[in-house]
């Protein structure tokens, strides 16, 4: 069929397997992670043929597609996936979920049967655009090898452009070994996709009113920034800085401003430090620097920020009045309306209004005055915030990138390890991904070998994944797996007290393997503590260690994560550390 | 009360906010979508309605540039107006989609849908059915002894109000396209 379909231009002709890794090299791709099967042969014959690209072999497909997430992150670059027909494309969902959630420039590449048996219930046949045609950005089935090269071009101009995002390109067998004229990507179509980067000027000048007038602004940033690249973050810093407006982030912002900025109000949310909530709640400008209104972040949506005007930087205009109607949309992209908006403040004299800012931070010291992270410290327990504490005095300078598995866990190493600069922390935000952190760290590795890099991970979460050591181990990768063991799956069980009754059901970590020895199976390290006097011994061992470390931290097995802002409340009505002690005081030893 | 004062079991305190989703009217709106022809877009434009919870009344679609390979999506929805702008948001984000139009606020516009009626009767019903065709300017494309097929073009409530009439007469059978929807004037020349 590709014979008829070829132009005359005189291009080369190849097999469709050969145009896959041709265009990879064309887009720049360094390394794919993959899994090979029936309907992807034709391809992995091709990579075997070959040195520039690299593959790394996992041991799941879910795996395959969180370490793309992690490499992506960390980089800025899509994360290519290879991965073959029917289960290996089903085994891909639940990452190309979290991809689109957090959106995550990904570009998977599916094998299926041949053309002439699709619709037949092929061995390993599944409608692979049709189940993941909601979890990607967008998807193709390339039925004609003439159009494959280009469509893999386009495949990574829509992962890259606009907000980024998962996208899936299926492969027919037969089209893997039909030959056809390669398309390069200069002459590949993509005019039509081309979303609006610079933001309208009237917009961002009436913004720049509002701030140079606003007594209690807040810059409330998320990932947007993080995925317009690191230029947005400096120019984020300097308008904080310059402006001296507090900064506040979403979870997946993290980095954008640094947490060692003086303006650095915490991360906020559900689980967001005091000062950030009570700030957002009390703000009369705020500045949502590409976030989303998530409702972890809105609490009670009626009660949200009662009394601020509110302007959106975003680059997807779905995203603007979504959750809370805002007074002022600017849709773009966040570099290129930072750096608008900045130009015009400074050529209109820079103004702010002094006075109120000086009161608004006042306010806001008082409010971190109330040190919302306090725990009680333990002398012969590890607290997971503890851990936490000491693992960033202890790694504080050295060339780090964190991820995470989902829980608890999480939450403290959002609240307790500070991340400078953008592209350093990796979590799972928008899906809650248990098992994300693990294969993550490992995508994260490849891109930077010689980098420490670390997974926050629980225990339950941890081993959703845990296949993923043997990938770590015959790749090299390095990675420090920080198990926070509180033999519960704690953020679960924390739920259930407070809001059903301290019925414990299901949360319990039974059976759990001994950390240690399945290290030693693996073939790394592994390394158990359960004092806190050992603790930092233990975490000087971990870094140490040229290779995967498996670190089973003991840690309190009933902790909270706190403040907590409950479901249906309103930001400044929080739950605190105070508060729970209080409470624990009242009801005896109900809680502990 | 648990020792945090938070009531237990109350839906307000459930891993997501339940509250009541904003009372306000609802609006009819006809969007004009324009899209790639290519195989999986209308499936990825309905699983969007579908996936978000919004309604379709009406959807109609064909090819109406062949040369440029570009569909014609005509859509009517209802929606609170925030609702209604996220569905344009939404639609208007999906890769393969060149544009939507909002006929409702974009002035005027001319809304029409065919249907085909098969109405079934002897006697005094059968030639009534025929005098209400020609008053509602209904044609007929088929007809036997003791049947009539009728075609009709006009808006969607001139043809309900047509089948009404034609429930005691003996209808047995409708179908109909769904809107087709132009603004009118020289907009969009
Ligand atoms: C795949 C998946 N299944 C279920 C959940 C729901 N969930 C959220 S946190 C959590 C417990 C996690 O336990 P662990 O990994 O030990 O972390 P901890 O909260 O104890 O720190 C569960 C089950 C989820 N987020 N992801
Ligand atoms: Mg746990």
């Amino acid at each position: 069929m590709s014979q008829q379909m070829a132009g005359a231009k005189g291009s080369s002709k190849m097999t469709g397997a050969k145009m896959v890794v041709q265009a990879l090299k064309d887009q720049g791709v360094e390394v794919v992670f993959g899994y090979p099967g029936g309907a992807v042969l034709p391809i992995y014959d091709e990579l075997f043929q070959q040195n520039e690209i690299r593959h790394i072999l996992v041991r799941h497909e879910q795996g395959a597609v969180h370490m793309a997430e992690g490499y992506a992150r960390s980089t800025g670059k899509p994360g290519v996936v290879l991965v073959t027909s029917g289960p290996g494309a089903t085994n891909a969902v639940t990452g190309m979920t979290d991809a689109l959630l957090d959106s995550i420039p990904l570009v998977v590449l599916s094998g299926q049967v041949p053309t002439f048996l699709i619709g037949t219930d092929g061995f390993q046949e599944a409608d692979t655009v049709g189940i993941t045609r909601p979890c990607s950005k967008n998807n193709w089935l390339v039925k004609d090898p003439a159009k494959l090269s280009e469509t893999i071009h386009q495949a990574f101009h829509v992962a890259t452009s606009g907000r980024p995002g998962p996208v899936l390109v299926d492969i027919p067998k037969d089209v893997q070994f039909a030959e056809s004229d390669y398309t390069p990507p200069q002459k590949a179509r993509v005019s039509h996709y081309q979303p609006k980067v610079k933001g309208d000027i009237e917009a961002i000048t009436a913004l720049v009113e509002m701030l140079e007038q606003a007594e209690r602004p807040i810059l409330y940033t998320g990932g947007g920034v993080i995925n317009s690249g690191p230029a947005a973050g400096q120019l984020l810093c300097e308008l904080a800085d310059a402006a001296d407006i507090p900064v506040t982030s979403t979870l997946m912002g993290l980095g954008a401003y640094p947490a060692s900025g003086k303006n650095w109000l915490g991360m906020l949310g559900m689980h967001g430090l005091y000062e950030a909530n009570m700030a957002m709640h009390d703000c009369d400008l705020m500045i949502n620097i590409g976030a989303r209104f998530d409702d972890r972040i809105t609490g009670r949506v009626n009660a949200f920020s009662p009394n601020s005007r509110k302007a959106h930087i975003d680059i997807d205009p779905s995203s603007v009045n979504k959750v809370i109607r805002v007074d002022l949309p600017i849709i773009g992209d966040v570099g290129h309306v930072l750096e608008d908006l900045l130009r015009i403040w400074k050529s209109r004299g820079r103004k702010t209004n002094k006075e109120g800012l000086a009161k608004w931070w006042k306010q806001i010291n008082e409010w971190r005055a109330v040190n919302c992270l306090a725990y009680k410290p333990s002398a012969d327990i590890i607290k997971p915030q503890y851990a936490l504490q000491r693992l960033e005095e202890l790694t504080r300078g050295m060339d780090r990138y964190v991820t995470t598995e989902v829980g608890q866990h999480q939450m403290w190493a959002a609240q307790f390890l500070h991340f400078d600069g953008p592209n350093r922390w990796m979590t799972s935000g928008g899906l809650g991904t248990m098992g994300y952190g693990l294969p993550a760290s490992i995508g994260v590795q490849v891109a930077h070998p010689e980098a420490l890099v670390i997974n926050v991970a629980g225990e339950a979460s941890w081993l959703m994944n845990m296949q993923e050591m043997g990938t770590a181990m015959q790749f090299r990768a390095p990675v420090k797996q920080f198990i926070l063991n509180n033999e519960r799956l704690g953020m679960v069980r924390q739920w259930q007290q407070l809001l059903h009754g301290e019925r414990y059901s299901q949360s319990w970590s039974e059976s759990l393997p001994d950390f240690v020895k399945l290290a030693e199976a693996f073939g790394c390290k592994g390394i158990r503590v359960d004092h806190p006097d050992q603790l930092d011994d233990a975490i000087k061992e971990m870094l140490a260690y040229d290779g995967p470390v498996i670190f089973d931290c003991l840690v309190e097995k009933h902790e909270n994560c706190l403040p907590m802002i409950p479901s249906g409340n309103a930001h400044n009505d929080m739950l605190l550390p105070s508060d729970e002690i209080r409470a624990i005081q009242g009801a005896g030893a109900a809680l502990v | 009360m648990s020792p945090l004062q938070i009531q237990q079991g109350s839906s307000k305190h459930s891993a997501y906010d339940l509250r009541d989703p904003y009372t306000e009217v609802l609006e009819r709106h006809t969007l004009a979508v324009i899209v790639d022809n290519e195989p999986g877009v209308l499936a990825r434009v309905i699983g969007l309605f579908a996936g978000r919870g919004y309604n379709i009344e009406s959807l109609t679609v064909a090819e109406t540039d062949h040369q440029g390979h570009l569909s014609r999506i005509t859509i009517v929805t209802t929606g609170t107006p925030q609702v209604i702008e996220q569905i344009k948001a939404q639609l208007g984000r999906i890769v393969p989609v060149h544009e939507v139009h909002d006929l409702t606020v974009e002035g005027d516009a001319v809304e029409r849908e065919l249907a085909l009626l098969k109405v079934k009767g002897k006697g005094e019903a059968r030639i009534e059915a025929l005098r209400l065709a020609e008053i509602f300017r209904a044609n007929v494309v088929d007809s036997t002894l003791e049947s009539f097929v009728f075609e009709m073009t006009g808006a969607p409530t001139k043809i309900d109000a047509f089948a009404e009439l034609m429930r005691p007469l003996g209808l047995c059978e409708i179908a109909r396209t769904g809107v087709a929807a132009l603004s009118r004037g020289t907009a969009a020349c």
